[in-house]
């Protein structure tokens, strides 16, 4: 689906070239994380519609790979949705484009309103198992979590697992909509979102006392923020560093706000 | 000739592609790693046994389900109900067929697991709502093989034994059923296959935690959920080990399919022994559904036809 997308938008990119009898397209590729591609190509096709001379491929991988696309120059610009270990800092240049919250959910019904980090790394490591032990109803803690590979379930891995492996007990769901659904039909359930797709249906809790919102997510205070990482082998320059300047700009900004992204600025 | 060669062409190529992919990867890490009972892609270890274990038990609960049911429906159909209720319920059983595999497991999420987790406990996403879902979503494939598998039983077979007094549900139990019998286990084989290879429905349903269930109340990760729902993140080893997952299933499903093809042609030999007639045409119509194969295998049972 996301290739077809994403050649549809390269077609359309020509066929706007070719059609204004401009310079030949100018190429620009993107791969990584797969929680930064769905923005990445609502940001493509609002930077194309307005510089029909660009093309841009959008592609998957995952945040690993968009480093390694990164570094070996596959890509211009790589995605990544996770904080860059010490030695792939070193080897590219990261802007951060937006940030977003992982939101922890749980049934409206649910009295507990408050963890803290480390008693989320029990539950989810499921030495707590009990809804009681976190001062809830003395029922079984029903852990839902994101599939392997998935760069919710790595930024969570990350903040919170401190090394420890999320139970092989817990309810492996392949999407935020299912990991949300699932929590809304189950009293017993937790799970973790981004704050955009936190809604009625379910409660969001605050973790070390800290509601997530834009002002704690923005500042940092909120424990579980990952920030969404364009990489590039250098300084970013040429197409990759219009398209970067844009997406920090604000129109960018804008489309990833309407999306349910937070701006890039700490502090 | 061209097309029927092409769509051999196009299955050798999957398989090969499959077996390029995911072969090598079996062969680095080695049948141990692969068929042990750890799946941490991540780290190396990529044990798909806990997988064929989900794959087992919700396949078999699928048919302690949906055989009992699917017999019993085409055992009415066939030999009991009226012409008119005929024509009437078997295009409904086929549209039950038709129900896209997301809506079972729509509405598995939005009825059946709350159901559970209230009525039975545990966490409601588990082996037993995925053996549900499926018991249903296998009937049609075993209710319409069985059907055709009982009306090429020859009706003087039938003729015979009420004019030798038997009752009608003897007449059915007896003689009929086990005329029709190599039929009946294809048709309950190939309803297998559908179980095996079903994956949308079970993703949603069945939990899909990697891990030994202890009862049916615990969720558990089949095959085909394995590969669908990692795939779209994995790349190098990872993704090799989902094709090797991939391996393991096409030869599931390879297994079933020859396995059902025997039990008919079996059935085809020993009618055709006698020369008759009507076991001529019975062989004839009993080879006839070969063409409903489960999704998994397209070509398998027609390139085994004369």
């Amino acid at each position: 689906m996301r290739p077809l997308v994403a050649r549809a938008l390269v077609l359309a990119g020509l066929l706007g070239a070719l059609g204004c009898g401009r310079k030949p397209a100018t190429g620009l590729t993107l791969a990584g994380s797969t929680s930064v591609q769905p923005f990445a190509e609502k940001w493509a096709e609002a930077f194309q519609a307005k510089n029909p001379a660009v093309e841009i491929h959008v592609q998957g991988g995952g945040s690993t790979a968009g480093v390694k696309a990164a570094v070996t120059g596959t890509a211009q610009i790589g995605m990544c949705s996770r904080e860059l270990k010490p030695d792939e800092a070193q080897a590219v240049t990261a802007t951060v484009v937006a940030r977003d919250g992982e939101t922890m959910i749980v049934h409206p019904s649910m009295p507990v309103n408050d963890l803290t980090v480390d008693q989320l790394r029990k539950i989810y490591s499921r030495e707590t198992t009990s809804w009681k032990e976190v001062g809830g109803p003395d029922r079984r803690i029903t852990v839902v979590t994101r599939e392997q590979g998935s760069g919710a379930r790595g930024a969570f891995e990350d903040m919170v697992m401190n090394g420890k492996q999320i139970t092989s007990a817990a309810l492996v769901q392949d999407s935020q909509g299912a990991v949300r659904q699932m929590v809304s039909t189950d009293p017993a359930a937790i799970g973790y979102v981004s704050h955009g797709v936190v809604d009625s249906s379910v409660k969001g809790l605050r973790l070390e006392g800290v509601e997530p919102n834009e002002e704690t997510i923005v500042s940092g205070r909120y424990p579980l923020v990952r920030p969404f990482l364009f990489l590039t082998k250098g300084a970013p320059s040429g197409a990759a560093k219009e398209f970067i300047d844009w997406v920090l700009g604000p129109e960018g900004q804008a489309i990833g706000r309407k999306e349910g992204l937070f701006p890039p600025a700490k502090q | 000739m061209l097309l029927a060669f092409s769509s051999i062409t196009i299955l050798a190529l999957i398989t090969l592609f499959i077996f390029r992919e995911g072969a090598p990867l079996m062969a680095r890490v080695g049948l141990g790693n692969f068929f042990s009972t750890e799946w941490r892609p991540g780290e190396g270890l990529f044990g798909i046994s806990l997988m064929i274990v989900g794959s087992t038990v919700v396949t078999f609960g699928a048919l302690v389900l949906g055989v009992p049911f699917g017999l019993a429906c085409a055992i009415v159909l066939a030999e009991m109900a009226p012409d008119r209720a005929r024509t009437l319920l078997k295009p409904v059983i086929e549209i039950l067929a038709g129900i896209p595999s997301v809506v079972y497991g729509f509405i598995g999420i939005v009825v059946l697991l709350p159901w559970i987790r209230s009525n039975l406990g545990g966490p409601g996403a588990s082996a037993l709502a995925a053996s549900l879902i499926l018991g249903i979503m296998v009937l049609p494939t075993i209710i319409g093989i069985s059907i055709d598998a009982l009306q090429a039983v020859p009706n003087s077979y039938r003729e015979a034994s009420l004019a030798m007094g038997a009752t009608r549900w003897q007449t059915i139990r007896r003689v009929v059923l086990p005329a029709a019998r190599s039929g009946l286990v294809a048709a309950i084989i190939l309803g297998m296959g559908r179980a095996v290879g079903e994956t949308m429905a079970v993703i949603m349903v069945a939990g899909n935690s990697v891990q030994m269930p202890r009862s049916p109340l615990d969720p558990v990760r089949t095959l085909t959920a394995n590969i669908a729902l990692e795939m779209g993140y994995a790349a190098g080893d990872h993704q090799a080990a989902l094709f090797a997952t991939g391996i393991v299933l096409f030869a599931i499903i390879m297994a079933l399919n020859t396995v059902a093809n025997l039990a008919r042609g079996r059935r085809v030999k020993r009618a055709t022994a006698p020369a008759a007639g009507a076991e001529d045409l019975q062989a004839a119509r009993d080879d006839a559904p070969q063409g409903e194969s489960p999704p998994g295998a397209p070509g398998v049972t027609g390139t085994q036809r004369p």
